[in-house]
């Protein structure tokens, strides 16, 4: 579904990815771990298409399309959608309204007509629950005033409105507590299927208890350069990154 | 999708409303001087007292000076090189819709504005202004029954005079301002209307104002009066055809409220606004302003400003009778080279009297955009009360936005609060829209109504979806 070839990418003049290379098959569910300024958000967001990075080499293609070729929006509506580490607010827009534009657009990209006001309502009332989400929160203003949970809790939410085929969680579990963790992760565990894929970027195995992932991969200077299974997760909990970063860096030299 | 981008699709925009219709006109010498005072008096047939008022307010315009203080600049008008007076050429009288000129008909179709009454279902009651003369008001027999009055100022001067003599410069005096006493002086029609006592319309009232003519001003006067405890919702459009030169609007709107009585107007200004090089456009030179001359009076302004290459308008309430309330909600759109220089007045005179500002300016291209508000308590206004919330969001970094507030406050029982706030739309907020499938021109729009949301609300609910589509429009251009 997801090939990523040799993806080199900088920021100015800051090469942050220099040769990622990762696969991600329909149904899997990758964690993307690794130490701080790793290129983890920086993977996410040349993967939705954020232009404040350079793409200087490599190829990335969806479902066999070259996937660098297309706009944001259109990834958007070829179902990538990206969970937000800071999701943003838009004062005077409603979480409704904003879904709704969201929903129409993409199902337009799909010829399918916009959906009515009622089925709008009941699609957006059962995926509420998912994220025991309460109603007063579909009225609010896209994020504004929502606290650090309900904003993440609110990117599970959209994720399950748009039904996207691959998603991409941006750090969806810092400054979360552990309930709110549960109910993200829950939220998640309900969407997956085998046709839908999901990269998890996390610092921590804690959130990986709640969603299993089939592979594991370590990022280090803009690069996979460990992969394996949960067990690694564990590993990595247990030891740190440090025995990686040796061996990374011995091999180098 | 970088800033830069985003001013460019939003300057690349279109003016819609650009087209001039083959309408013959019947125009005035150019030039403007007592001799041309009188002729337009003698073509709308007025009585001696209306033309030596319109020469006393001429007089007086002579001795004034243009007003400079407004944060606006534009070469010297020549007020000598302005058509004063110009009326499609038709016959006066009309009895029926089918005797209106097929082609002004087209003119108001093609701008969407049925003057057909047919369109029933929507209920509002047009009078249409095409240059300087009303063409056709609707809906007068089912408002006549109710005792509601609505037509063109000129018929109300023949068929209303003592209303006219009464309530003409009233709230506007003809010695106001500059562009007032030249109103005063030339205008040559507008909308009259007069809601009895008790009587709620059934229906929204709606001018519609269109420039057609080249090389002429358009000087419409607009009167209200709402008798104790009326009610009437008021709507005002307009626009005008593209052309290089710049076209001088300068209108007078008074509105006059009794006790108990309340009167909403609501406005969507979009008068050509010059190209993307800042070249044409209308100046949007307009006093308008209403007096709560009764106690428990309401007055409510909502406007939505996108057209114009220059506006200077600050719609004001003056509030004398007690508790009597004044409200000021707008939204300035201002792009490319546009420049506008808006807010209000809210004096207050009364007891207990309240007012509400909520100014909402948006600023893209290279555009100027200023809010200037003054809130005035005198000594005898106890316990007045005034909000105030001017936000302004910038869409660029090359477009400027002013907040000039003034406050006089002369009553210690006043409580007198003012907000401010400058944001910007953030690329952030794009990318968060762009992400969800949302395109840049969707998302702008979207960022953009949800900013103007509060002020949204207040108007009627037809004319806020139309509100909705023209900021969309303004902000449009071509995403690559």
């Amino acid at each position: 579904m997801l090939k990523i070839k040799n993806l080199s990418a900088r920021v100015e003049e800051k090469e942050i990815l220099r040769g990622l290379n990762l696969e991600v098959g329909k149904g899997e569910v990758h964690a993307i771990m690794g130490p701080n300024g790793s290129g983890k958000s920086t993977l996410a967001s040349v993967l939705s298409g954020r232009d404040t990075f350079e793409v200087t080499d490599g190829s990335v293609t969806y479902n066999g399309e070259d996937l660098l070729d297309l706009s944001p929006e259109e990834r958007a509506r070829k179902g990538i959608f990206l969970a937000f580490q800071y999701p943003v607010e838009i004062p005077g827009v409603t979480n409704a309204n904003f879904l709704k534009t969201a929903l129409n657009e993409i199902r337009k990209s799909k010829g399918l007509a916009p959906l009515d006001a009622k089925d709008f309502l009941i699609l957006m009332r059962e995926k509420m629950k998912l994220v025991e989400m309460d109603k007063s929160m579909t009225q609010r203003s896209v994020n504004e005033g929502f606290s650090g949970g309900e904003k993440k809790r609110n990117e599970v939410f959209q994720m399950a409105m748009l039904e996207p085929t691959l998603s991409i969680l941006d750090e969806t579990d810092s400054g979360l507590d552990i309930d709110a963790l549960r109910i993200v992760a829950n939220g998640v565990n309900a969407l997956r299927s085998p046709e839908r894929s999901f990269v998890v970027i996390t610092h921590y195995q804690r959130l990986l208890d709640y969603i299993v992932p089939d592979f594991v991969h370590v990022l280090y200077k803009g690069r996979i350069v460990k992969s394996g299974t949960k067990e690694l997760a564990f590993e990595l909990e247990e030891k740190g990154y440090d025995w990686i970063k040796e061996e990374v860096d011995a091999a180098k030299v | 999708m970088s800033d830069t981008k985003i001013i460019d699709d939003v300057t690349q925009s279109e003016y819609k409303y650009g087209f001039v219709s083959d309408i013959e006109s019947d125009n005035a010498p150019k030039g403007l001087n007592e001799g041309i005072v009188r002729f337009i008096s003698a073509k709308k047939n007025e009585p001696e007292w209306l033309l030596e008022w319109r020469l006393k307010a001429f007089r007086h315009w002579l001795t004034m000076t243009e007003p400079t203080w407004p944060n606006v600049h534009y070469p010297v008008i020549d007020f000598q090189d302005i058509i004063y007076y110009s009326a499609p050429k038709q016959k006066i009288v009309l009895n029926s819709l089918d005797e209106v000129d097929p082609e002004i008909r087209a003119t108001f179709d093609k701008l969407g504005i049925s003057l057909e009454e047919q369109k029933r279902l929507t209920g509002v009651a047009v009078d249409a202004v095409i240059d300087s003369v009303s063409v056709k008001t609707t809906f007068r027999g089912a408002l006549a029954e109710l005792g509601i009055i609505f037509c063109s100022f000129s018929e109300a001067v023949h068929d209303h005079p003592e209303l006219i003599k009464k309530y003409l410069g009233s709230v506007v005096p003809t010695t106001d301002n500059f562009y007032a006493a030249l109103n005063s002086a030339v205008f040559s029609d507008g909308s009259f209307c007069y809601i009895p006592k008790g009587v709620r319309c059934p229906m929204e009232l709606s001018t519609y104002f269109r420039i057609n003519s080249a090389g002429t001003g358009q000087f419409e006067r607009t009167l209200i009066i709402a008798d104790e405890s009326a009610f009437v919702s008021y709507l005002e459009g307009c626009s005008a055809p593209m052309r290089d030169e710049n076209q001088l609007h300068a209108a007078v709107v008074e509105i006059y409220a009794h006790k108990d009585s309340q009167v909403k107007y609501s406005t969507v200004q979009n008068w050509y606004p010059g190209d993307k090089n800042g070249k044409g456009g209308i100046y949007n030179f307009v006093t308008k302003r209403g007096i709560c001359a009764g106690d428990n009076s309401k007055i409510s302004w909502t406007q939505v400003e996108t057209g114009s290459s220059i506006t200077w308008k600050y719609p004001s309430v003056i509030l004398k009778g007690d508790n009597s309330v004044g409200e000021f909600y707008s939204v300035a759109v201002t792009n490319n080279y546009q420049q506008a220089d808006t807010g209000t007045k809210m004096i207050h005179l009364g007891r207990n009297t309240k007012s509400t500002i909520v100014s909402k300016g948006i600023s893209g291209g290279h555009s100027q955009n200023s809010y200037r508000g003054l809130v005035r308590i005198s000594p005898k206004a106890e316990n007045a009360r005034n909000y105030s919330q001017c936000d302004s969001l910038l869409l660029g970094d090359k477009c400027g936005a002013h907040t000039f507030p003034y406050l006089e406050v002369n009553n210690k029982s006043a409580t007198v609060e003012h907000e401010a706030t400058t944001s910007k739309v953030g690329e952030d907020q794009i990318f968060y829209c762009n992400q969800r499938g949302i395109s840049n021109e969707d998302a702008v729009g979207l960022i953009v109504n949800g900013y103007c949301k509060e002020v949204f609300n207040q108007l009627p609910m037809e004319f806020a979806v139309e509100a909705q589509k023209l900021l969309a429009v303004s902000l449009e251009g071509s995403v690559g």
